[in-house]
């Protein structure tokens, strides 16, 4: 039966919704790991029962849970990230170098095709791999060792490696982000790393056109173009045709070019989401009003989708692993809010019903659909 | 036999009912029962004390026979109540309010 699964991580515990094709009702299970901050759960696009969590706490660190059956038990693989080599430093927000310390991991990408091969993004930022189902961790460390490495520095939240994308058709060709370093790029499965910032502009730093020091939120990709990459900047929506070489603004008519979340739906390439966020200095809806936007035209051109969402009142933020869609016909979309409400549509973002909604704070959302 | 008693997470984490009782080789310090118990549990290794520097976890406290031991030396002999099990030693996360 066709069904969905959507994975929530959130500041105390991570959740489990599920439905069936229809997308109308819901069943939810958890907290699990209840009282743990969940940053990200995400499943094995070549076994769906696999699935990967990580859990993390200020208390007692990192862990890294897998489940085997689809979210219904889980248990701790190994948790230590231990980056290669001498880790040398990078800088702190008073401009001194400062050790590289792990501390959690943000997001984890399982394989395209093998479910015991998946990712980390870590802070501070480096990228890991495990081969073994999470057994063991090696820091790729070309990333780190870019020669660009001494001089980043972390973004308000942290320095963390946020965003991995694998590309579906060249399996050496990697996409990462970091806040606050930019987008990276690597073509020989993460040997070597290039920044690919060109075309970025960001007015509160020294150099507005650095190489290196952009706050990018999150990158998007749909898997039947890798080479169009969408970018949530702390300020700007960008869009590159050229996997990352360089980058142009598309964000139109806006409202507010600020947020987090991006997305792209995943039967038309040119149908990408956000949500714009008021500003930095206040992190909600503007004038409390919950909108997503949505481009059918890739950008520059954008529509506010409101219809179920609150229009008065509503102070929330949605986090940059916060939104995905399903691959379903019509396109499902969802996304988490720090008011612990998860929304989905099922008919592409022309309408919303929160399908939970008092959970705690939503960190991410990612969605698998099941056939 | 020591008497360790964790965290409710830790407990939960590692499926621990309870106080633990542990053995321990050769003299009993901080190190050697943080090495006795990451044996017996290893889920908990990463978790009291930090996998590369071996440090405590800041926001962990170790307490016994009234004492902060938080920062004794780790190769301090532990109190005399404690090696005889008279006395628990108990691992506590800070507490955390708002």
């Amino acid at each position: 039966m066709t069904g969905v699964r959507v994975l929530v991580g959130t500041r105390k515990g991570a959740f489990v919704l599920t439905s069936d094709g229809t997308r109308k009702a819901w069943d939810v299970s958890g907290p699990h790991f209840a009282g743990w901050e969940i940053y990200h759960v995400k499943g094995s696009r070549a076994d769906p029962n696999r699935i990967y969590a990580s859990q993390s706490s200020s208390w007692f660190g990192q862990q890294i849970q897998r489940s085997d059956d689809g979210g219904k038990t889980w248990k701790p693989v190994d948790n230590k990230f231990a980056y290669d080599g001498v880790p040398g430093t990078h800088q702190w927000y008073d401009g001194t170098p400062h050790p590289w310390e792990f501390k959690r991991v943000w997001h984890l990408e399982p394989s395209v095709d093998d479910p015991d091969t998946v990712f980390a993004g870590v802070e501070d930022a480096a990228l890991f791999r495990s081969s073994d189902g999470g057994k063991s961790w090696a820091e790729l460390s070309g990333l780190r060792g870019h020669g660009s490495g001494a001089h980043w520095m972390p973004g308000a939240g942290g320095m963390c490696l946020h965003t991995i994308l694998l590309d579906p058709v060249d399996p050496k060709r990697i996409f990462i982000a970091i806040s606050a370093a930019g987008a990276f790029r690597t073509d020989d499965g993460g040997d070597t790393w290039q920044p690919i910032n060109k075309g970025l502009r960001s007015e509160h730093i020294p150099d507005p056109h650095a190489e290196v020091g952009h706050c990018v939120h999150r990158l998007a990709m749909h898997p039947s173009r890798p080479n169009v990459l969408f970018m949530q900047k702390h300020w700007d929506v960008m869009r590159s045709d050229d996997a990352g070489n360089s980058w142009h603004e598309v964000s139109g008519n806006l409202p507010t070019d600020f947020g987090f979340a991006i997305d792209v739906h995943a039967h038309e390439p040119e149908t990408i989401y956000v949500v714009p966020i008021k500003s930095d200095a206040e992190h909600f809806p503007i004038e409390g009003k919950l909108q997503v936007w949505r481009s059918r035209s890739g950008g520059q051109e954008w529509e506010p989708l409101t219809n179920g969402l609150p229009q008065s009142n509503c102070y929330v933020n949605v986090l940059r692993d916060a939104m995905a869609v399903d691959t379903l016909d019509a396109c499902g979309v969802y996304f988490g809010t720090t008011g612990g409400q998860v929304y989905a549509s099922a008919d592409a973002g022309d309408t919303w019903n929160a399908i939970v909604h008092d959970l705690p704070p939503v960190l991410s959302v990612e969605v698998q659909t099941l056939t | 036999m020591i008497r360790v008693v964790l965290p409710s997470h830790l407990r939960m984490h590692a499926n621990i009912n309870g106080e633990i009782l542990l053995d321990v080789d050769g003299e009993a310090t901080q190190r050697s029962l943080l090495d006795a118990l990451e044996s017996r549990y290893p889920v908990l290794r990463g978790t009291i004390r930090d996998h590369v520097t071996q440090r405590r976890r800041p926001f962990l406290r170790f307490f016994a026979c009234q004492r902060d031991l938080s920062h004794d030396p780790m190769d301090a002999l532990l109190p005399d109540e404690v090696t005889a099990g008279s006395k628990p030693f108990l691992i506590v996360g800070a507490i955390a309010g708002g």
